[in-house]
């Protein structure tokens, strides 16, 4: 019997990924959970395991080619002689087991023991998932007018049904500020961008003033190019700046770098920043929150789950530490080391790229010296974007009423945060509460 | 204009008045559309109307009445034996028909449908020629095909007007009460007719190339049908084949294959009831771009388009169930989707009945469907006997079943055996479309006592909450 094996729903939001490598070739004979497709989607590299053990028949997609879930990749053939019935099979995917037995759990934040996870009252995942969304005649009419995927839809009824409500809600918010329903229209669909996109007038014909190329917005860009494009029009960005001497800090990473890497860890400003932002947040919980403009509400979290953007060469990825505030500096040290490196490999799994509450992204060890206003990662409240620290004359009050100007290590650091919840004041407090939490060690020990 | 050379034009024009085709025309002229609806026949409602659904019924009703009457003695009533004036009821018959295609016309008119009588064929992507008619072309912007399907013969043996190798047109004709019958095919279009003639006195036989009654039916649906034809059929040959027929001036000569081999044998009668193929040869759908599949169904998407822009269709003619009420269905989602609606087919739970006594009604996912896309489900049964309502009635062969979720409870299917499943598949039907749970059905009161509290009781052995039987003991 011949089965074909779809590309299988990666989870949240994703729909679609472009085949990196083709691990088996035609009449190879695998085994079930044999990896035989490496997929880059928007989020991350992922390996799909065969779902079935047989030999393959055929393979439907080459490298370079982007497939939609759903599209068949390959097929298999198990040896029974009656080939007359193709039946399909979408596997599950490691990275993505959604917890489908628990409703109350979001596919997300599977990771998350339960005890930290108490504002997530999504209820995703409908338990079967396999058949036809739950879903009354009614309610299924509606969504095809209002062009709702039903599969995309959070399910608030009994058992994972969905209510016409549902629908609505959903639709409401990609006409206004879902994140799902505007990653289609703004980059599917740029030019009938509803709701917030607005129609983007039809570009010039570049080629009548010079030679161009076209390339496919792909991948991590792509995704990024959408993330972006949502969180700029959707939250009204403030920016708050200031400079942090680091210089006791920076001695003091010194000192303790190679016990640290001794322990498989580097210790980076980064870390100390991810552990002061913790804090920061825990002081300060009105950072720690989404806004849910359908339902008029603000999410806080009681959990600090950190995201550090990672340049992987090919784009921006924001792996994420989760529960920085009960990890010590050098668990931190050696988690993220190891997070980033992977990252950039592309091998870090969907999950490690979900469920930040807050990010921070460092464009210091590129070179970048001065400020820079960075945009939130959407949708959290606020990002912290450093630079890189570097000898600069401070002035400094001498006894005696005097003054003297010492060198100083200086680190830039910005703060954007929402201002539809959060205000000017708010911010510099809080970065006043991480700037003295980085300046003095003392401090550091106090407020962490 | 000579007379026969009439064009017309027409914003939708359907063809073929059955139930896929008048509720299309209804919907789209409700929806403010200039309809036009093209039929053979003088009046609106297509085989299920004239020779299906409607005579077979009626006929069956008196098929359930001459067994209750002979039932009645266990209960101390007591009746002399039936007269059946067959001419009495053919026009009993004749005047069931009649009301309801006079009232098809009289809904078709008020709605300001206009009927064409005629035989409409294609001639090009928006015009079509109309055989046998006083307006001889129409060009159309949209156009329903709604052509139905038709009765395979058996091999080399065309059905003749009045013959005595039938199909169902032909045995609903009731021309006579054979002494003997014989029934290819134990579908349920044979076991229905086969049910009305045994009662009506023939001795009745059905052979079935395969091993078991209703194919693609639930087996533990069939078995209470199937023990009670054993006792009103003379036979019933499973594994069993017909492999040449003659007909003579007064019997018909078959030759019947079996496990124990051939053997020739005589009926006064058979009725050929082996299946039926779209109507789609013909319509000259090669000057459309419409396009058929390899057994002459025509293509369609979920909002029943053909490959043509302008064309949709609905019905037996695109397969699926060849059901009335799934062309009824299709015929309103077709003029919903012309008229712009979201309309779409995304029905979960067609249902099917078979008019057998006891009947079977089933919708949604079956056992055997589930089975085959290796789909864990919970089935839960409640036999009829513990039913209060089926022991009043002397109807306790029955059995009414749930086919659940097994995380959610959510129902997927349900099938019923026994008297009036017809009336007691709607709530399954409901039940399935809406996402209901088995609680859903477990915590609806349902009253007492009617066959409908088989299905809550059958639900609550799922939630454990039935009173009628006892609950599996819990791990």
């Amino acid at each position: 019997m011949a089965r074909a094996f779809k590309l299988p729903d990666l989870g949240e939001g994703i729909h679609e990924g472009e085949v990196i490598t083709v691990l088996v070739s035609v009449g190879d004979e695998v085994k079930e959970g044999d990896p035989i497709l490496e997929v880059e989607t928007d989020k991350a590299a992922v390996e799909i395991p065969s779902p079935y053990t047989g030999t393959v028949l055929e393979i439907m997609v080459q490298p370079g080619q982007v497939v939609n879930v759903g599209d068949v990749l390959l097929t298999f053939s198990d040896g029974d002689k009656a080939a007359e019935k193709i039946e399909t099979q979408t596997a599950s995917i490691e990275a993505d087991k959604p917890t489908e037995t628990s409703p109350a759990t979001a596919p997300a934040e599977a990771e998350v023991p339960p005890a930290a996870a108490p504002v997530v009252t999504v209820n995703e995942a409908p338990a079967d998932r396999k058949g036809p969304v739950p879903a009354s005649p009614a309610t299924r009419r509606l969504a095809r007018e209002l062009g709702v995927d039903l599969h995309r839809v959070t399910a608030t009824g009994p058992g994972g049904l969905v209510t016409a409500e549902d629908v609505r809600t959903f639709a409401a918010s990609g006409g206004e500020r879902g994140l799902v329903e505007i990653e289609e229209t703004v980059v599917a669909v740029p030019l009938e961008g509803a709701g917030t996109a607005a129609a983007v007038p039809p570009l010039p014909d570049f080629s009548k003033w010079g030679p161009v190329k076209r390339m496919p917005l792909r991948s991590i860009r792509r995704a990024t190019a959408r993330q972006m494009t949502l969180a700029w029009s959707q939250i009204p960005h403030v920016s708050s700046q200031d400079e942090i001497d680091v210089t006791r800090l920076e001695a003091a990473r010194r000192r303790n770098k190679s016990e640290v890497e001794a322990a498989g860890g580097r210790l980076t400003l980064t870390v100390f920043a991810v552990k002061a932002v913790a804090a920061a947040l825990q002081r300060f919980p009105q950072f720690n929150v989404s806004v849910d403009p359908t339902k008029g509400e603000i999410i806080r979290k009681s959990y600090y789950h950190i995201g550090v953007a990672a340049d992987t060469g090919e784009g921006l990825v924001v792996p994420v530490v989760r529960d920085v505030d009960r990890k010590s500096i050098l668990e931190l040290a050696v988690e993220i080391n190891d997070l980033v490196q992977r990252t950039r490999l592309r091998k870090s799994s969907l999950e490690e790229l979900r469920g930040s509450t807050f990010t921070i992204t460092n464009i210091g060890a590129a070179g970048g010296r001065g400020h820079f206003a960075p945009i939130i990662n959407y949708p959290e409240a606020a990002i912290l974007g450093m630079g890189r620290a570097r000898l600069k004359p401070v002035v400094k009050p001498k006894q005696g009423g005097r003054y003297e100007i010492v060198p100083r290590m200086i680190m830039p650091v910005v703060l954007a945060f929402d201002h539809r919840v959060l205000d000017g004041v708010e911010g510099a407090k809080f970065l006043e509460f991480f700037r003295t939490t980085l300046e003095d060690p003392g401090k550091f020990l106090l407020n962490i | 204009m000579v007379m026969g050379e009439l064009m017309q034009e027409t914003e939708l024009v359907v063809i073929g008045g059955g139930p896929g085709g008048y509720a299309a025309a209804f919907r789209a002229a409700d929806l403010g559309m200039d309809v036009t609806l093209v039929d053979i026949s003088e009046r609106p409602g297509g085989v299920c109307l004239f020779r299906g659904c409607i005579p077979s019924k009626t006929y069956l009703h008196m098929s359930e009445l001459l067994h209750d009457t002979s039932q009645a003695a266990s209960m101390g009533l007591r009746f002399s034996p039936p007269e059946i004036d067959l001419d009495a009821i053919r026009s009993h018959k004749a005047r069931v028909v009649d009301k309801l295609a006079d009232g098809l016309v009289s809904l078709s008119d008020r709605r300001g449908v206009q009927r064409i009588r005629g035989r409409a064929v294609f001639e090009g992507p928006d015009r079509l020629r109309v055989h046998e008619s006083e307006v001889s072309h129409i060009k159309f912007r949209h156009a329903i095909l709604a052509t139905g399907s038709h009765p395979i013969p058996f091999p080399a043996v065309p059905f003749k007007k009045g013959g005595r190798v039938m199909n169902s047109t032909g045995a609903l004709a009731l021309a006579e009460i054979p002494d003997s019958l014989l029934v290819i095919g134990g579908g349920y279009v044979g076991l229905e007719l086969g049910s009305v003639y045994a009662s009506f006195g023939s001795k009745v036989s059905v052979v079935e190339l395969g091993d078991r009654l209703l194919p693609g039916v639930d087996a533990d649906l069939v078995k209470p049908v199937q023990r009670r034809l054993e006792q009103s059929f003379e036979a019933i040959r499973l594994n069993t084949k017909v492999t040449f027929m003659q007909e003579h001036a007064d019997r018909v000569e078959v030759m019947i294959e079996g496990a124990e081999g051939s053997r020739q044998e005589q009926f006064d009668r058979v009725l050929v009831a082996i299946g039926r193929k779209p109507n789609s040869a013909g319509l000259g759908l090669d000057h459309t771009g419409v396009k058929t599949d390899e057994r002459g169904f025509v293509i369609v998407d979920d909002t029943l388009r053909t490959s043509d822009e302008r064309i949709l269709a609905v019905g037996d003619v695109v397969g699926g169930m060849m059901l009335a009420h799934k062309a009824t269905y299709e015929g309103k989602i077709a003029a919903e989707v012309i008229a712009g609606e979201p309309a779409a087919f995304d029905a979960r739970a067609i249902p099917a009945v078979v008019y057998t006594d006891p009947q079977i009604a089933y919708c949604g996912l079956t056992e055997e469907e589930a089975r085959r896309q290796d789909r864990k489900v919970e089935v839960h049964r409640f036999p009829w006997k513990f039913s209060g309502r089926a022991t009043t009635m002397d109807a306790t062969e029955g059995v009414t079943k749930m086919i659940l979720d097994p995380e959610t409870g959510r129902v997927l299917g349900v099938g019923i055996c026994g008297r009036d499943s017809e009336g007691l598949i709607s709530e399954g039907v409901l039940a399935v479309e809406m996402g209901a749970l088995a609680q859903d059905l477990a915590l609806s009161i349902h009253p007492h006592p009617t066959l409908s509290e088989t299905e809550m009781e059958a639900a609550e052995i799922f939630t454990g909450t039935a009173t009628h039987i006892l609950p599996k003991r819990r791990k």
